[in-house]
């Protein structure tokens, strides 16, 4: 597929294939060093070796899931998929012992209410910290900064336990909410989309105007942030979706998290049977391959984006 | 114009308008702030507390003790110390080939390629996996009887392999995990760091007659220090607090294994919070671990800083 390439001319850098992969306010458009080199044979073969590690124990997982269990154990593994996975997946959903489906229900409620709170939030913070002047704005985005870099969930995780333990809060979904409805990191990317997405002009037209602070936010901030508040949404969703330390201190298997779950039906003895392990498995992961699959160019640039500043 | 509207503005809305410019960019940052204080600053403070005094789940109230905690974990209960040292050794074989590998795949993607955004989104595939998920296909993948990599040593004429039964032999299984889940992730970083190279740079090199390679060592790498430190402090973070990888490899128990040797140290601050409900003990071991991460970042820090390009 790639092996075609024509080498196109160095200076024509900026000009990309049909889809542009990059939001057009690229920041460096011109000394971009993306492509200076056409890869070499051997770059390509190893490219190609290095994507196929990254995607086969996924398609692995599909392999045995949908695999007879007769099948799923043995060597030579097999390689191709079989028929039965929509029996695996009806079997896996319905097993009562299994919890998916709650899994699934309280892994949802909780990733999407800490998905909203942490846009919310660092939209609000990140207005601020970008556009507005206050007393003490320096210190307070140090200390978002410091907060980004310690691991506070480690050395919190014991008072915390303590707390919900005394609170009478273990098992329930608001344990595991609270201490994620915030993301340093979140404060610090909508901060820099804010600096470059809104002009200050823009904000002093409307002050002139007699729009409030949070008249500016709600009008002209927010629908420029638009495309950043996707990515900081898909980048929350995942991190917390797959969450599991927090979950597993404070929520019994009774009502679990889909990681948690997962977990329950890897190591109990009941069920012994690879295949419908693999099967729940890919259940867990099916919610962020759909992200992927449809905002995996916005996942990539969020990624990128975020890490060069 | 400011001015002139503000003087012909009633005096209450002057008055609403200055205290909306004065106090509103506190409340927008105080959700933050307010959070953070309550479930970051406290804890911190609040596990020093605990590390001090004896206090047990539904036991007496609590008692100082002063370090006795610390003492317990550093000379009394043996797994502490091999954990850190299972910590460490598991952190450095899982992330000096991943940060390697993933160098040399962001180098492969800056170039020429059809297709960059399909090529980015193949590599960075593993990170939709969960780590529980990635720790129950790996276990199976390097399981002893029915594993995958057994299967082909056994192949190629080597006995299998009881990956779990040994230190060296858990720790690249485990290995393998992180390296699988997070390489693709940071090579999108690198790469996005290498597109932010100045090209001159590059084309004075080939004037120069410098190779490919060369420029790679001479140029790209000492041109990403600064993204390098950043990674090496990310992953030492994530190395040093790893607790499903070994889990997970081990069915989901935190005991690391027969003799404990994958255990980390978060599975032994866990085992002692929910195993034997220690807050005091745990506490100590979260404040020990802790200053551990800040040692191994500042070592890091001090390595990668070393990286010098003479161009």
């Amino acid at each position: 597929m790639s092996t075609a390439t024509a080498p196109r001319p160095t200076a024509a850098a900026p000009v990309k294939p049909p889809k542009p992969p990059r939001r057009p306010k690229k920041r460096r458009p011109v000394e971009s060093g993306e492509g200076v080199y056409a890869p070499t044979v051997l770059t390509r073969l190893g490219l190609l070796a290095v994507a196929a590690l990254s995607i086969f124990p996924l398609y692995w997982m599909i392999v045995i899931a949908s695999t007879s269990t007769a099948n799923a154990a043995g060597f030579p593994p097999a390689l191709l998929p079989g028929p039965n996975l929509l029996e695996h997946l009806n079997q896996a959903l319905t097993d009562p012992e299994a919890n998916l489906l709650l899994g699934l229900r309280n892994s949802m409620i909780i990733t999407g209410i800490v998905t909203f709170s942490v846009v919310l939030i660092s939209t609000l913070g990140g207005f601020a910290f970008a556009k507005l002047k206050f007393r003490g704005s320096k210190v307070l985005m140090g200390t978002v900064l410091f907060s980004m870099m310690v691991p506070l969930q480690q050395l919190g995780i014991v008072p915390l336990y303590i707390v919900m333990v005394e609170l009478q809060w273990l098992d329930t979904l608001q344990a595991v909410i609270l201490p994620f409805l915030i993301n340093g990191f979140g404060i610090f990317m909508m901060r820099q989309y804010v600096e470059q997405a809104v002009p200050d002009e823009i904000i002093e037209a409307a002050r002139i105007d007699g729009a409030s602070t949070i008249g500016i936010w709600w009008r002209i901030v927010l629908p420029a942030l638009r495309p950043a508040m996707v990515v900081l949404a898909l980048l929350t969703f995942m991190l917390n979706w797959n969450e599991f330390l927090w979950p597993f201190m404070v929520l019994s298997g009774e009502n679990p998290t889909i990681q948690l779950a997962i977990r329950q039906l890897s190591t109990a003895t009941w069920s012994a049977d690879l295949s419908m392990i693999f099967t729940g498995t890919l259940i867990s992961i099916i919610p962020i391959a759909i992200l992927f699959v449809v905002f995996g160019r916005q996942i990539v640039s969020g990624i990128m984006e975020g890490s060069s500043k | 114009m400011t001015t002139e509207t503000a003087a012909r503005a009633p005096k209450w809305r002057l008055w609403a308008s200055k205290a909306d410019i004065k106090a509103t960019p506190y409340a927008l940052v105080s959700p933050y702030f307010i959070l953070f204080a309550v479930f970051g600053v406290f804890p911190m403070g609040y596990t020093l507390y605990a590390s001090l005094h004896a206090w047990k789940l539904g036991g007496a109230d609590p008692e100082y003790i002063g370090l006795d905690n610390y003492k317990f974990l550093l000379f009394e209960y043996d797994r502490f110390n091999w954990s850190v040292f299972n910590t460490l050794g598991m952190f450095i074989m899982a992330t000096v080939p991943q940060l390697v590998v993933a160098l040399m795949v962001a180098n492969a993607l800056n170039k020429r390629l059809r297709r960059p955004m399909l090529w980015r989104m193949l590599i960075l595939a593993p990170i939709v996996t969960s780590v529980v998920a990635v720790g129950v296909i790996f276990a199976r993948i390097w399981g002893q009887e029915y594993g995958m990599v057994n299967g082909f040593l056994e192949l190629i004429g080597i006995d299998r392999i009881d990956w779990q039964a040994e230190r060296w032999s858990s720790w690249i299984a485990i290995s393998s995990m992180v390296d699988w889940r997070w390489m693709g992730y940071n090579a999108l970083i690198f790469l996005a760091a290498m597109q932010t190279i100045p090209r001159n740079l590059y084309e004075a090199a080939t004037v120069d007659g410098a190779s490919p390679r060369q420029q790679f060592w001479q140029i790209t790498v000492p041109q990403l220090k600064p993204v390098l430190i950043f990674t090496v402090f990310v992953s030492s973070v994530g190395g040093m607090t790893m607790f499903v990888e070994p889990m997970m490899f081990d069915s989901g128990r935190l005991l690391g294994g027969t003799d404990g040797q994958y255990q980390t140290t978060a599975m032994v601050l866990v085992d002692i919070l929910r195993t034997h409900g220690n807050y005091g003990v745990s506490a100590a071991a979260g404040w020990l671990l802790f200053l551990v991460i800040g040692v191994v970042a500042a070592v890091n820090f001090l390595i990668v800083n070393r990286i010098q390009g003479n161009k």
